[in-house]
């Protein structure tokens, strides 16, 4: 069964026809030619998919498409437009944080969230003071990136990167 | 995934009304756990009614001092409101054990009570499964029990052919600690409104594996509601799992204390969040101290059956139980005396 929706996508309208069973991931990939979120588990286990949707970073291969009429989403191509790197991603490339690159858009966009959500003073299951505030330690960013794996195991460059890009 | 038609109402009466007409139509939320069972034809419905931007998605302060947690607010949102850190942060502490970032920012308050087991057999479509499957049998037993059930269920090797066997425990994190808090839950339905304890939202399997929820089809929950605590009341969650982060929990428990009261909730171990109400019974009015934790919840957990399986099966989890509730309870009142 179709439905019609539309999506921003990195700042460019989209109107399309979608079955309902198509997820944001697929609608993105297959449809909209935008293969920056990727597809690793497909079931919301791995964090490839992850996207900025609606300011904040979600799975996509968990979001039904027509469930998301009108949605914004910014990917981790995106975040650099006209070919300048968002701090993010300045910092994965300066501290080598990946390296068969798969996982990292997904990275990239969830490491974007976590920094958004420590600026907003979220705390997370390591935060020693749940009202206090929260310090960028490898603790608190390994927790808050637990949701993006890396195969290749990167975590080590990864956890540096988010925090030079959280210092900036 | 099986072809479904999608509905998006104009309010939530209506998105009701659309599932209540419907006998195979289910509420779409978050999504987080739905979607992904409809790719793994776990969940087959007909239509898919979408209430996500339906409900409220605010936390808002009620006359009694209580908070009501709009079904739509994330669990993110939730575990973030200051009112819920300060006032009840056995739930915010519960909610960010749960998941990840992502799935945070996408589950709802009211979605994450519902989610199904983690059974590794339910989530298997090519293995029999008296939840997934009414009368086809339970595949858990003897099998991969580490995350499954010891309490609530009637003998340590159930009949895996009986069609009431089911040894699965709930998976939510938010919901042991709602449990904890005497959460009240607002319910619209075709028969319009009514309020569910908490306590009473889930059920034991009893002859029925496939019902999780005492909600009757087309039975949406528009909020829920924490109940104001006394002055002084401290409160905990403890997870104990596999891993650091990301993980069920093999044992949970959500710790209350006010004044003489103490109110227990274990995750982990039974089809639904359970009240230890004999420790609590036992241990109202009584100083903490370890000994008495410790006796309290043997006398909780007198019943438990360790199911056998895979690895040495999950009897590990009675003694772990019974040292998590002593090792929270203990942070908990030497926290009140520092």
């Amino acid at each position: 069964m179709d439905a019609e929706i539309s999506l921003r996508v990195d700042g460019e309208s989209h109107r399309l026809t979608v079955d309902t069973r198509t997820t944001l991931l697929d609608a993105l990939r297959e449809r909209l030619g935008n293969t920056s979120p990727k597809k690793g588990c497909d079931h919301g286990q791995c964090g490839a998919c992850t996207v900025l949707l609606d300011g904040q970073r979600s799975l996509i291969c968990l979001a039904l498409a027509v469930a998301h009429d009108g949605a914004e989403i910014t990917t981790a191509d995106g975040l650099a437009p006209a070919g300048e790197l968002h701090p993010v991603q300045q910092a994965f490339l300066e501290q080598d944080a990946f390296q068969c690159g798969y996982c990292t858009p997904g990275q990239v966009c969830s490491a974007v969230g976590v920094l958004d959500e420590v600026a907003r003073g979220w705390p997370s299951h390591v935060t020693e003071d749940l009202t206090g505030d929260v310090e960028l330690s490898d603790a608190e960013v390994s927790e808050r990136m637990s949701g993006n794996l890396c195969r290749c195991a990167a975590y080590e460059n990864i956890t540096p990167a988010v925090q030079q890009a959280g210092a900036r | 995934m099986k072809p479904f038609a999608y509905a998006h109402p104009g309010d939530v009466a209506e998105a009701v009304r659309d599932v209540a007409a419907e006998p195979n139509a289910v509420f779409l939320a978050g999504g987080t756990n739905l979607v992904d069972h409809l790719k793994l034809g776990i969940a087959t419905p007909d239509l898919v009614v979408d209430v996500r931007t339906l409900t409220s998605r605010e936390v808002t302060d009620l006359p009694d001092g209580g908070l009501r947690l709009g079904a739509a607010s994330t669990n993110s949102e939730v575990a973030a409101d200051r009112r819920v850190r300060e006032r009840y942060p056995v739930l915010a502490q519960a909610l960010l054990a749960g998941a990840t970032g992502q799935l945070r920012n996408m589950a709802t308050t009211g979605g994450n009570p519902l989610q199904r087991t983690r059974c590794v057999y339910f989530g298997d479509v090519t293995t029999p499964c008296n939840k997934r499957e009414p009368g086809s049998g339970c595949s858990a037993v003897g099998g991969y029990t580490r995350y499954l059930a010891v309490l609530g269920v009637p003998a340590a090797l159930p009949d895996p052919t009986a069609p009431e066997t089911c040894i699965a425990t709930h998976p939510s994190d938010m919901a042991v600690a709602l449990a904890a808090l005497d959460a009240q839950v607002q319910v619209l339905g075709p028969a319009g409104t009514r309020t569910i304890p908490f306590g009473e939202l889930h059920r034991l399997v009893g002859d029925d594996p496939s019902t999780d929820t005492t909600l009757e089809h087309g039975e949406l929950i528009t909020s829920i509601d924490l109940p104001p605590l006394p002055a002084g009341t401290r409160s905990s969650y403890r997870k104990v799992r596999d891993r650091a982060s990301y993980a069920y929990a093999l044992v949970s428990v959500a710790a209350v204390v006010s004044g003489d009261d103490v109110r227990i909730a274990l995750g982990g171990v039974a089809h639904k969040p359970w009240r230890a109400t004999r420790a609590e019974e036992l241990l109202r009015g009584r100083p903490l101290t370890d000994h008495a934790v410790r006796a309290a919840m043997d006398a909780e957990l007198a019943g438990a059956q360790p199911q056998p399986g895979v690895g040495g099966g999950n009897g590990f989890k009675i003694p772990l139980a019974a040292r998590t509730v002593v090792a929270t309870l203990r942070e908990l009142t030497s926290e009140a005396t520092r």
